[in-house]
């Protein structure tokens, strides 16, 4: 079917794509790897040279980095939880036959329409502030007292408003994968007396699984670089309390101007990324077989 | 859909989803009638709900403080601008990889899809750099380029998924007719891929639109985006609350009424069309 001509023509309109994906993809990496391993700080010229491993030392033996990991993975985990349980269960009650759907829809969809730093600012200041955020007018109301979220609780005020802003993707895409089941294998259910919870557990879920694993592969590529919540709410602090592994190369990189250690902790973000990003591969590839 | 329910339960269900949509919605209805409180009103104890002494002048003291039609222009040449250039670089090879697919097609597109994968803070040092050389920092044509090749994968996947949906057919027939490959493009593809394509370039306006890591560390007085705008406002001085949210609301406005009308797109878009 295809001729020769087609093939070539096909290669020619493909050509501008492939070479600038790899030339995005393998040029900066390189740069990153190979000032891993160099002395190159912006604010000491004199230090040049081959560091060989120094600068990976420095960077994972500080005390931050291993914080900066483990906030990583708490931030990760904790906006997943909620987003997965939260969204399977909002999507079920859409499904459901209730006035309104259509504006329900908007309305729950609109938190991923707003951009990451307006998301971290209305919760910063219209809601958690300790003074005057809507939170603490609510705590006095019932009598107890404001918290000042930022510094008692760093990370979990990152976590509440991460999740408020990927909570609607998980629930879409839960409702799409929901709505997608036939009506006929839900009403063979019924006739057959499975009752409300077996339902769920033999019809919905296995029928869910994919969409549900799906969230949770692209939610942990985007959770893994969270970077402006963090950024305009809590600076990283108090201390490193808030601080990921994608603050902490910005911080290292960027802010203090070491180009050595900063890269050394962007080759760790991507080797963390791979590893993620491989099951992600394999579940998009099934799809694209079927 | 019509399943039989009673009323009952109808109206239970209404009302808790509502209560939970409302829940959700809250932190973006709460700044739409701060931006119109004054400002001792929007901090006032106990708070108010509807605005009492509505007003307008939050609006223009965002504008005279932080520029934001500047910002906003910034955002929209971005943000158009580098979806326009992914469409005339992902089209043609979305096209070929849907209709003249070979061996590789498949290697190709999990290839494309692996560059969307690696983490921003992996490459933030070397693209920094090389801006800083190029005199590319804090301008917008420079961050075009970078929000083009961030979201290309993104949009060949998607016009890959649509272009596939067409009926080869249909482009056999055109073949056999005689028309010429530029004729078979312009005339029987482009009016059934022009749905396709419109989701892609909606989705993706509002992509680069939100994006706030690049914009963030690439930019900051002259080619800033409305990230950067409001980036602008995160340390207080004085009476701000109202400012703040005034300056929250222009800048999620314009993306949040174009995104209620791609939620649809967005679900394939942002699974790479594994969900549809």
């Amino acid at each position: 079917m295809a001729t020769a001509q087609t093939r070539n023509l096909a290669r020619t309109m493909m050509a501008p794509a492939v070479v600038l994906l790899f030339i995005w993809m393998i040029v900066p990496l390189v740069m990153t790897l190979w000032f891993s391993f160099q002395n190159y700080s912006l604010i000491n010229p004199m230090m040049t040279g081959f560091a060989g491993l120094a600068n990976y030392t420095y960077v994972i033996s500080d005390p931050s980095f291993v914080q900066a990991l483990i906030n990583t993975l708490i931030l990760v985990l904790g906006v997943l939880i909620i987003t997965v349980i939260g969204g399977t269960f909002i999507a079920l009650l859409l499904d459901q036959p209730i006035w309104g759907q259509g504006i329900l829809r908007i309305l729950v969809i609109s938190p991923f329409f707003v951009m990451p730093p307006v998301a971290a600012l209305i919760w910063k200041n219209g809601f958690m502030h300790a003074d005057y955020g809507l939170i603490s007018h609510l705590m006095r109301f019932v009598g107890l007292k404001p918290i000042d979220w930022f510094a008692q609780y760093p990370l979990l005020s990152v976590i509440i408003i991460v999740a408020w802003q990927w909570l609607p993707f998980a629930t879409l895409i839960l409702l799409t994968a929901l709505q997608s089941l036939s009506e006929e294998q839900r009403e063979a259910a019924e006739m057959d007396g499975a009752n409300a919870v077996n339902r769920f557990w033999y019809i919905i879920m296995p029928h869910m699984s994919r969409a549900v694993t799906i969230v949770i592969l692209i939610q942990t590529i985007f959770l893994l670089g969270i970077f402006a919540e963090i950024r305009v709410t809590t600076g990283g602090g108090p201390g490193f309390a808030s601080t990921n592994i994608a603050f902490l190369v910005f911080r290292t990189g960027i802010l203090s101007n070491d180009i050595g250690a900063g890269s050394a902790g962007g080759v760790v973000a991507v080797i963390i990324a791979n590893i993620v990003a491989f099951f992600l591969m394999r579940a998009v590839g099934k799809n694209l077989d079927a | 859909m019509a399943r039989n329910v009673s009323t009952q339960a109808k109206v239970g269900f209404t009302i808790g989803a509502w209560a939970i949509a409302l829940l959700l919605f809250s932190p973006i209805l709460w700044v739409i009638l701060t931006a119109f409180k004054t400002e001792a009103e929007a901090i006032a104890n106990p708070p108010t709900f509807l605005p009492e002494h509505f007003t307008l002048e939050n609006f223009g003291a965002v504008q005279d403080r932080s520029d934001y039609i500047k910002h906003v222009t910034n955002s929209i040449l971005v943000s158009v601008g580098s979806t326009l250039l992914g469409l005339i670089i992902g089209i043609p090879a979305a096209w070929s990889m849907a209709f003249a697919p070979s061996k590789k097609t498949k290697d190709i597109l999990m290839w494309m899809l692996s560059t969307k994968m690696m983490p921003a803070v992996g490459v933030l040092i070397p693209i920094y750099l090389i801006f800083r050389d190029l005199h590319l920092l804090d301008t917008v044509h420079g961050l075009t380029i970078i929000m083009t090749l961030i979201n290309l994968p993104i949009i060949i996947w998607m016009l890959y998924t649509y272009f596939k949906e067409i009926p080869v057919d249909i482009l056999e027939a055109a073949r056999m007719d005689g028309a010429e490959l530029w004729n078979e493009i312009t005339h029987v593809l482009v009016p059934m891929a022009v749905p396709g394509i419109a989701s892609t370039l909606l989705l993706n306006v509002i992509l680069a639109w939100n994006e706030a890591f690049w914009t963030i560390t690439l930019t900051s007085g002259r080619a800033g985006t409305l990230t950067a705008f409001i980036s602008s406002f995160s340390s207080p001085q004085g009476l701000f609350l109202a400012k703040l949210s005034a300056a929250s609301l222009l800048a999620i406005a314009p993306i949040l009424i174009l995104g209620w009308f791609s939620q649809k797109q967005l679900v394939r878009g942002l699974t790479f069309g594994a969900v549809k």
